[in-house]
């Protein structure tokens, strides 16, 4: 963008895996029959009372903490109070001035540069049932969703382009799905993302005017999203024109933004101190506590990956980019795998077949021992990498351990020197004019003789052995 | 006294989703100046030195177990709901 700079920021919404909601003991669960998971407290009736569950501070806790915040000592809700549907209560109990964690960061990498994004405040809120809407002018809803833990994340205005943004949030759903305390399933919307974009002057220190997207479905229509907003934006003010202060959400068919609303104003929520809950006084213990069950995150095993397995930057960085992969390699080399090997295996075949599949690595029948198993049967010349394949294929698909497979294909390989010897001396007695051509200087005829071995054996000769007894046998005549 | 306009009574009506006569408003408006003007007969104590409470109870972290707990059926649950289809509330469209 010549001339403009663009900054952004991003709004991220992460719900909380907790086993009951946040205010009352209705079970959290995604999927569920509409209006299942409901009680007097979410639906709002007079005279309930909310009671905190401990499990969403702790969970809030973490992923703060894994996003570098400081966390809060004294802290509360407050009430932000709007007419929508989607909530019973006509308010949302969240955090205003006091939230659980602040001024946070996370490190993300564009273009093999890292660059230091700032995080200003996370804080616990509880979700809202969820809408859908009928063309014959009426809504349905289903408080399900309603009084889910959920945390909002909020970004400095330090995001300068698109694809930052992207690595951004991929960065942070990877560092919170480490953290185990959310699915980050944008599809299931355990984690939804808004956008403020605004344009300035390169130079001018006071930010433009933003719009909002909204309703973005993935993290690509984030990236489109922001790239045609930049672009629009451009060419309102090379125009003369104007940036209103609006709500746009991103059409996946046209590629564009299309305006929802003009903001007049700011919202006024009338923000209150939550009188139905005590304040929460979170002292130096408890977040210890907390800290001490952060387990390793995704940059810290990059990095143990490429100094202590000796992984390539790129490898460590694939494998840890989801914590499923991530944890199925560690699982597979605690079984006895070559590192290496296993990296291979994972970023190869395994990814491939994935792909393929449409699957995750968890809905996959081969373990981690059964992957580590093929693995060392390789290692130890039980099978050629070529028999792996097959034994792979099965291994993938239907599970099961591959030393059976291998022995139900009649994929052993012959590593029997005296056995290969006696195989090739009968090959070369057959194929005496091969010799007098190899003796010339024919190269191809060895591979011709190769060939006749593994023909002989269907295959299953030990490739290298088979080479050496050649020339070893050729030399003696 | 503190003074609160017509349209500061306006602006909170239509926030509150109230439809006010012009008369209502008027009447709003001294009312609501009343009742301001009432509390800040609290601006006469010194609280220079007394930290803000957010709450009048002096209790805190008042919190219970991860446990999820069934409480009432989904049938309980629309029993009340002035319109219901497919088992879900059935509302009047409000497009934002």
């Amino acid at each position: 963008m010549s001339n403009f700079e663009t900054v952004i920021g991003l709004e991220v919404h992460v719900e909380l895996k907790t086993n009951s909601k946040i205010f009352s003991p209705a079970p959290n669960a995604f999927g569920s029959e509409p209006n299942s998971n409901v009680n007097p407290i979410d639906l709002g009736y007079p005279g309930v009372l909310p009671v905190l569950n401990e499990e969403a501070v702790n969970f809030a806790m973490k992923a703060a903490m894994a996003i570098n915040c400081e966390i809060a000592t004294d802290t509360k809700f407050d009430r932000k109070n709007y007419f929508y549907p989607d909530n019973p209560k006509a308010y949302q109990i969240s955090q205003f001035d006091q939230p659980i964690g602040e001024n946070g960061w996370i490190d993300i990498e564009v273009n093999g540069e890292t660059k230091r994004i700032g995080i200003t405040r996370l804080h616990l809120e509880e979700d809202a049932g969820k809408l859908t809407h009928n063309d014959d002018g009426y809504s349905l809803v289903d408080y399900n969703r309603q009084g889910t833990p959920l945390v909002e994340i909020v970004s400095e205005p330090d995001i300068r382009t698109p694809e930052e943004a992207y690595a951004y949030l991929e960065k942070l759903k990877n560092i919170i799905q480490y953290t185990g305390v959310s699915d980050c399933k944008m599809e299931e919307g355990s984690l939804r993302c808004d956008a403020n974009i605004s344009i300035r002057p390169i130079g001018q220190e006071e930010f433009g005017t933003k719009t909002e997207l909204k309703n973005l479905n993935s993290f690509s229509f984030v990236q489109k999203g922001l790239e045609y907003e930049e672009k629009r934006q451009r060419e309102v003010l090379l125009n003369g024109g104007e940036i209103l202060q609006e709500t746009r959400r991103y059409d996946e068919k046209t590629k564009e933004t299309i305006l929802m609303r003009v903001k007049e104003g700011s919202d006024d929520y009338r923000y209150f101190p939550e009188p139905d809950l005590v304040p929460l006084y979170i002292d130096d213990a408890w977040k210890e506590r907390i800290r001490a069950e952060i387990p390793e995150l995704p940059d810290a095993r990059l990095a143990r990956y490429v100094k202590e397995l000796d992984l390539p930057a790129y490898d460590a960085g694939v494998l840890t980019s989801t914590k499923e992969m991530s944890d199925f390699f560690e699982a597979t080399i605690a079984s006895g795998a070559d590192a290496k090997q296993a990296s291979n295996w994972l970023m190869g075949e395994v990814s491939a077949y994935m792909n393929k599949q449409q699957v995750e690595i968890n809905d996959l029948k081969m373990t981690p021992e059964g992957l580590a198993k093929m693995i060392k049967l390789i290692a130890d010349g039980t099978i050629s990498s070529k028999m792996a394949k097959k034994v792979f294929a099965e291994l993938v698909e239907n599970g099961g351990d591959p030393e059976k497979i291998v022995k139900e294909k009649g994929l052993v390989q012959i590593s029997d020197e005296g056995q290969l010897r006696e195989i090739i001396s009968g090959i070369l007695d057959a194929n005496e004019q091969s010799i007098i051509d190899f003796k010339n200087g024919k190269d191809k005829a060895l591979g011709f003789l190769v060939g006749q071995t593994m023909k002989a054996t269907k295959g299953q000769a030990n490739p290298p052995m088979v080479n050496k007894i050649i020339l070893e046998e050729i030399e003696k005549r | 006294m503190a003074d609160i306009s017509k349209d500061q009574v306006k602006h909170v009506a239509n926030l509150a989703r109230l439809a006010l006569t012009d008369e209502e408003v008027e009447k709003m408006a001294k009312q609501l100046g009343d009742i301001i003007s009432y509390a800040e007969l609290l601006n006469e104590l010194d609280t220079d030195n007394v930290e803000p409470t957010t709450h009048v109870l002096d209790l805190k972290n008042v919190m219970r177990k991860d446990e999820p707990r069934e409480w009432i059926s989904k049938e309980d649950a629309l029993k009340n709901a002035p319109d219901q289809k497919d088992g879900q509330f059935r509302v009047p469209s409000i497009l934002e």
